[in-house]
């Protein structure tokens, strides 16, 4: 029977195993069709949210653990330092022991914070994560999601995480924590039009909103490549107004270390606090894979058109590493930024978005829905 | 603390006090501004200090002067060794002892070595007051050079309790001239990124350029000396006005701007590691021979009398003055420490200012919290 | 400016003190009440201009209190010591020079935490490093119960 069973998994798939690498759908298909089989369509959904939702948990700690851990190795490198290196091979498991080191510690009770705020924040934080990777496309096929209207829908749920911080700065009953509450609900509330326009520019060349098809659109080239001047510099102001976002430095007034202590979460410790800081790197991956999909062709791998032999080589580079690779990139270029430049001043930031970022953008706007009604793209 | 207490109560209604300190990543130990703001904008500093307030003027009364030097190092702990050099000098100026020129020059370049670690460490921490937080490292890496070359010779690293009345404790290493002229010919190439990383740095021009501006007037009222008095045009440099141990013999210059904003009190510390490098450059070639020490009684006595002397550490003007009664121990010794009439100016520079510029303006004023406390 | 020149200015200026060739510095040593009018003339006259409070250093005599100024001209390069005692030692009072040099501010504050001493319209007389139930211990009386350290 149980033999049975797992033959007839095989006898879905109707491909070689290895196509999977390339389009993952020929695996979710044939797990779809196999339970179709084996039990009603309700249980079906059930099982397949299950099994979602239990690799997006996977999914999330370990891309937060190997950021941080990434972040940590980055840092040293350009310090001149080591970085973690006594656990594990090149201290690869650092992360994991800090993760169970936080997982043990006190939650500290705070007299007179607002106990159910202060418990809620770091969940809400969590989970608008969850919302904003459930509809990144992380490969061919490798889709939780794929609204009509993706790039808006996470845009719209992304900038909910700004009330967890919130939240957590008020109940925390600390100052500091206020402060840096503060200053981080006035600049996400303004990067976010950086941000949002920026993307509409890309929204414009491609004529979608939906994820997948804005990659298909990227099949014979990066939009950063084809979308002329004018998406290079919305690549330029999102990754900005990205960083902004993640509350990292150069603009990380939120938690700006030298002048407010730890910001918005100073007064969480345990497993808590690790939410918050996991988020943190979460929120930058989102970042840095939005960026990716949007001007660098996501999961697309390099394309010339016209160079139908080269094409043909990028092509046995199978989708994900694209995606993985590209996002890492961004990312890079993101650690660069923290580690070499001082903090901005909350007034000089404001006043980057406001009288610098936006002009740029909207104008930017305009030339590339220009460009796109004379055909001048390539 | 009564006092204080009440005086963070009464207050206006919308004013919203912080306590910055005694706890506090940027205020460099344990300095507790109470810090009353509008908003973002700084209307009040109110600097609480004495957490670690140890009576070394109480101490120094029952003890013998060669003792003092070991106290002298912990106030203000960057720089240590002129610290030292300023009660020597006041001693062997009431004992009227005449000190060799080999003495006189290697405490020069003692005290120069000095000058360069503790700018380093500002240059170091600084950049981390700002967000920058590799400068620490590149900083406290070429500092750790020094710290090396004291240790070879003194057995310390940053209490290095060289200096004692009449001389030096023991003579240099055989390899520290060489180490030295390694480390300044190292340090002029590696000068050049500091710049690099902070100084032409867009951020940080925008963020400290026009920042917490004293005047001349103010700073001499103020009594700002050091390198921040200097940047505001005070020309406060006692190395050039009342020469002491070898500056009559070297060339260099007074590092002096007109500007007294925090981009240019920053700078004035950068530019006087390479006056320091110069003045070390023209001593170490030229180190005479001699003895290390002149002999002393073994209990020092000072004839009854008042005696001033006065030095210029790597934070501003240090005076030692001594009254004695003629015995082993001083009646009353009072250092006049550089960071505790600096700290007095905080208050008016910082006004109207936003936080972030607060740690800033703190930070460009160089503040050693043992130094204010003592 | 040479020292006796000096010397020859501040007696004309101040005919009440009391002016002595010290070993490095004039020394000018002047009653507890005319302090602040002397250390106005020194600060204001043309001639002298003392603009540079380098320290004020409080000391406890057996009978009263010493305070020693010691001013610096930035314009002339010039030093003097500015000498008062003042009356008794039980409820010493002084005038304040915050209003002609501020960073007198916290050289008295630190003085009146020290030695106790009271000094007129200072704007914030306030302890500055010690609590408020601590003694003054600089003074030679003061008897440290907890931490015993004799000659």
């Amino acid at each position: 029977m149980r033999i049975d069973l797992i033959t007839s998994l095989f006898s879905a798939f109707s491909e070689p195993w290895w196509k999977i690498f390339y389009d993952f759908s020929i695996l979710t298909r044939g797990v779809d069709e196999w339970l179709r089989n084996l039990m009603t369509p309700f249980w079906t959904v059930v099982i397949e949210m299950v099994i979602i939702g239990v690799v997006f948990l996977l999914l999330y700690a370990v891309i937060g653990l190997f950021l941080v851990y990434a972040e940590r190795k980055v840092c040293a490198f350009l310090q001149n330092r080591l970085g973690p290196n006594r656990i594990g091979p090149y201290g690869i498991f650092q992360t994991i022991a800090d993760l169970v080191k936080l997982l043990f510690k006190e939650l500290i009770a705070i007299k007179n914070a607002d106990r159910f705020l202060f418990n809620l924040a770091p969940y809400i934080v969590i989970i608008v994560n969850f919302m904003v990777i459930s509809a990144l496309p992380f490969g061919k096929g490798l889709h939780a999601i794929d609204f009509n209207i993706g790039i808006f829908y996470i845009l719209a749920v992304s900038s909910m995480g700004i009330i967890g911080v919130l939240l957590a700065g008020w109940s925390s009953n600390n100052k500091y924590s206020l402060i840096g509450a503060m200053r981080s609900g006035a600049q996400i509330v303004s990067y976010e039009l950086s941000i949002a326009l920026s993307l509409i520019t890309i929204v414009i060349l491609a004529g979608t909103m939906q994820l997948s098809e804005i990659i298909e659109a990227q099949r014979s080239g990066w939009f950063i490549f084809k979308g002329h001047f004018s998406a290079l510099i919305a690549f330029v102001i999102y990754l900005i107004a990205g960083t902004a976002e993640t509350n990292r430095g150069p603009f990380d007034m939120a938690e700006a270390e030298s002048e407010l202590t730890a910001g918005y979460h100073t007064e969480y410790s345990g497993i808590k606090f690790a939410f918050f800081y996991l988020a943190e790197y979460i929120n930058m991956f989102v970042v840095a894979a939005i960026a990716s999909t949007m001007f660098l062709g996501g999961w697309m791998p390099f394309h010339v058109a016209g160079w139908e032999g080269f094409n043909n080589v990028m092509d046995y580079i199978p989708p994900f590493v694209w995606f993985f690779g590209k996002t890492f990139m961004v990312i890079w270029i993101i650690m660069l930024f923290k580690w070499t430049f001082p903090r901005l001043r909350i007034d000089q930031l404001l006043t980057l978005e406001w009288k610098y970022l936006l002009p740029i953008n909207l104008v930017n706007v305009l030339i590339m829905a220009f460009l796109v009604l004379k055909g001048w793209h390539f | 603390m009564e006092e204080n207490i009440k005086e963070i109560v009464v207050g206006e209604q919308e004013d919203y006090v912080i306590n910055m300190g005694p706890q506090h990543p940027s205020t460099h130990g344990v300095l507790r501004l109470v810090v009353t703001l509008k908003g973002e904008i700084v209307k009040n500093v109110e600097p609480h200090i004495g957490y670690i307030h140890r009576g070394i003027e109480k101490m120094c009364e029952s003890i013998t002067y060669p003792q003092i030097i070991h106290l002298t190092d912990r106030m203000d702990y960057l720089s240590a060794s002129i610290n030292n050099e300023s009660v020597c000098l006041a001693v062997e100026k009431a004992l009227e002892v005449d000190i060799p020129d080999r003495i006189k020059v290697i405490r020069t370049i003692f005290s120069e070595l000095t000058r360069i670690q503790s700018h380093q460490l500002f240059w170091a921490s600084y950049g981390m007051d700002m967000g920058g937080q590799t400068c620490f490292f590149y900083g406290l890496r070429d500092r750790e050079r020094i710290l090396d070359i004291f240790e070879e010779t003194t057995g310390g690293r940053m209490l290095i309790s060289y200096n004692c009345p009449g001389g030096l404790m023991y003579d240099i290493h055989p390899n520290f001239q060489k180490r030295v002229k390694d480390f300044i010919k190292y340090f002029r190439k590696v000068l050049p990124e500091y710049d690099a990383i902070l100084t032409g740095n867009v951020i940080f021009t925008s963020r400290t350029k026009g920042i917490g501006h004293l005047s001349l007037e103010d700073a001499i009222s103020y009594g700002v000396t050091g390198p921040s008095g200097r940047a505001s045009g005070f020309s406060c440099d006692v190395r050039k006005h009342e020469p002491y141990s070898a500056y009559d013999r070297v060339k260099f210059n007074e590092v002096l701007y007109t500007e007294g904003d925090t981009f240019h009190r920053y700078l004035a510390r950068i530019e006087e590691m390479r006056e320091s490098m110069n003045i070390i450059e023209q001593l170490i070639d030229n180190i005479p021979e001699g003895p290390y020490a002149v002999k002393m009684k073994p209990i020092i006595k000072l004839p009854e009398g008042e005696y001033f002397q006065r030095v210029e550490t790597s934070r501003g003007e240090l005076d030692t003055f001594v009254i004695s009664d003629g015995n082993k121990n001083p009646y009353r010794i009072k250092f006049r420490t550089p960071c505790f009439v600096n700290l007095g100016v905080l208050n008016h520079i910082t006004r109207d200012f936003k936080i972030a510029d607060l740690i800033a303006i703190a930070g460009s004023l160089d503040l050693v919290i043992p130094d204010i406390d003592r | 400016m040479d020292k006796e020149k000096l010397a020859e200015i501040v007696k004309s200026l101040i005919p009440g003190a009391e002016i002595k060739q010290g070993k490095n510095y004039v020394e000018v040593s002047v009653g507890n009440a005319d302090l602040f009018s002397a250390a106005m003339i020194l600060r204001d006259n043309p001639e002298t201009l003392f603009d540079f409070l380098i320290s004020i250093s409080g000391t406890d005599y057996a009978s009263d209190m010493g305070l020693v100024y010691h001013l610096e001209s930035t314009k002339f390069r010039h030093m003097i010591v500015l000498k008062t005692r003042t009356s008794g030692r039980d409820n010493p009072v002084i005038d304040s020079v915050c209003g002609l040099w501020k960073s007198a501010e916290f050289l008295e504050r630190e003085i009146y935490d020290l030695l106790g001493i009271k000094f007129n319209n200072h704007p914030d007389l306030r302890r500055l490093f010690l609590d408020s139930s601590w003694g003054f211990p600089l003074r030679k009386d003061y008897v440290d119960d907890i931490n015993i350290v004799s000659k």
